[in-house]
């Protein structure tokens, strides 16, 4: 194989039309290796139809999506992926030891000793059956299997929703560490934005199929701020605020108001400003879906010549 | 085993790495890091707070422009300086001074609030932007 690539993700006008309409329309962006990435939106936005792109479950109706450089359209990306849906599939009638053996027959790059250590490290019985095990054991085997494949990237979709918090909290650590351990790119999706707040460095939103911000948290975050002060004008955000910066979320309470916006320049001293979360400025891109896409120039698909687009 | 674990308050409003960059400098202050000593992992504090790995590298890269640790390959990140200062005799002094003064304060009906107002006022007046 030649020069590996620096893209985890690249995706070019990717697109997915069902029966009932686009799922997924006009995405491109590119995600570089290393990073633990977010994906971030509500129920029906296109998560799940974009990690079944990226895992041939399902073929997109336009555009296209490249695995370190692979086309998904050669089955030869699977190798380097690995996936983990929401409810976890496992075999209930296999023990533990049959399903890393099914992972070591099924994967040519297998690392049992890995595969073993995970499951060790949890302290779960080889000898177990599958569906005796309680959903904390089930999810750090179908870990133990995702790694033990040693893929170059790992998908994830919702992998804590299901987990009592303990589970939820030791196997989002073991997750972190394997992740750091081996340098595997990771993507998840996940409403818990919290905590992904502290565990990625990488931002993926989307919204009624269309992707609304993309790039490094450390970039996208603090280029918000929260603007609070007297309002005036006809909606209550003063004329000032609209025309020299993005706004992004605004709400009017009495004479007050108060603004999610992206500053274009200085803000006057008149408001008040304070430095949002990550929670805050993705719950605030959530409520908004006509706010101006924000896609960080690392995260282009062009490498950031273009503007981008509203 | 690794000497310190990392406490992440994910409402304080400060960035992770730095919340990472500030407790080593207090443990390397407080002489519970001391010259020699060996950071934990990214993966080992991935393990036990969920930092991601990139943003403890991070926080390591900082502590090294200060001088504070050096990274070794292969084998981790060491610190190399230790801030932890002997008890002096003007450190004792300071104290006994010190506390007189919250004496006398308390005397006059300051509550704790009120004390603390004042240290952090003069704090700020004496060591602009700590």
């Amino acid at each position: 194989m030649s020069e590996p690539s620096p893209w985890a993700i690249e995706a070019e006008g990717l697109g997915k039309k069902y029966r009932r309409g686009w799922a997924l329309r006009d995405c491109s962006f590119r995600l570089p290796a290393g990073h633990i990435c977010a994906l971030v939106g509500p129920n029906g936005a296109g998560k799940s139809t974009f990690l079944s792109t990226a895992t041939r479950l399902v073929q997109p109706t336009t555009g296209t999506l490249k695995l370190f450089g692979v086309p998904v359209s050669d089955p030869a990306v699977l190798q380097r992926v690995a996936f983990l849906a929401q409810d976890k599939p496992l075999y209930p009638r296999f023990t533990v030891a049959e399903t890393l053996r099914l992972g070591r027959e099924l994967n040519p790059r297998w690392d049992q000793a890995l595969a073993e250590r995970i499951v060790r490290s949890g302290n779960v019985p080889f000898t177990a059956r599958i569906g005796t095990l309680s959903g904390g054991q089930r999810t750090r085997i179908a870990f133990a299997l995702a790694f033990g494949k040693r893929p170059e990237l790992l998908l994830l979709d919702e992998p804590m929703s299901d987990l009592d918090p303990l589970a939820r909290h030791e196997l989002s650590g073991l997750l972190m560490a394997e992740a750091a351990e081996h340098g595997t790119t990771v993507l998840m999706s996940s409403h818990m934005l919290s905590e992904m707040e502290v565990m990625c460095d990488y931002l993926l939103v989307l919204a009624e199929g269309r992707l609304r911000m993309a790039g490094q948290t450390e970039e996208l975050v603090p280029a918000h701020l929260l603007v609070t002060g007297v309002a005036s004008g006809d909606d209550g955000v003063p004329e000032e605020l609209r025309r020299q910066h993005t706004v992004v979320e605004s709400k009017v309470t009495g004479r007050q108001f108060t603004a999610l916006v992206r500053p274009g320049g200085p803000l006057s001293d008149s408001w008040e400003t304070l430095s949002p979360s990550m929670e805050e400025v993705l719950l605030a891109y959530l409520r908004s879906p006509d706010a101006p896409t924000l896609i960080a120039d690392e995260a282009r698909i062009d490498g950031g010549q273009q503007e981008a687009a509203a | 085993m690794s000497v310190v674990e990392f406490r992440i308050d994910r409402r304080s409003g400060v960035a992770t790495y730095l919340q990472i960059v500030q407790q080593v400098q207090q443990a390397l202050r407080l002489g519970i890091l001391v010259e020699g000593d060996r950071l934990p992992t990214a993966a080992q504090v991935a393990a036990t707070t969920k930092v991601n790995p990139n943003t403890t590298l991070k926080a390591y890269r900082e502590l090294e422009r200060e001088g504070l640790v050096e990274p070794r390959p292969g084998l981790g990140t060491f610190v190399s300086r230790t801030l932890a200062r002997p008890d002096s005799a003007a450190d004792a002094l300071l104290r006994e001074e010190l506390r007189s003064w919250m004496q006398r304060a308390q005397a006059e009906g300051l509550d704790r609030e009120d004390v603390q107002a004042l240290l952090n006022s003069v704090l700020q007046e004496r060591y602009p932007d700590a």
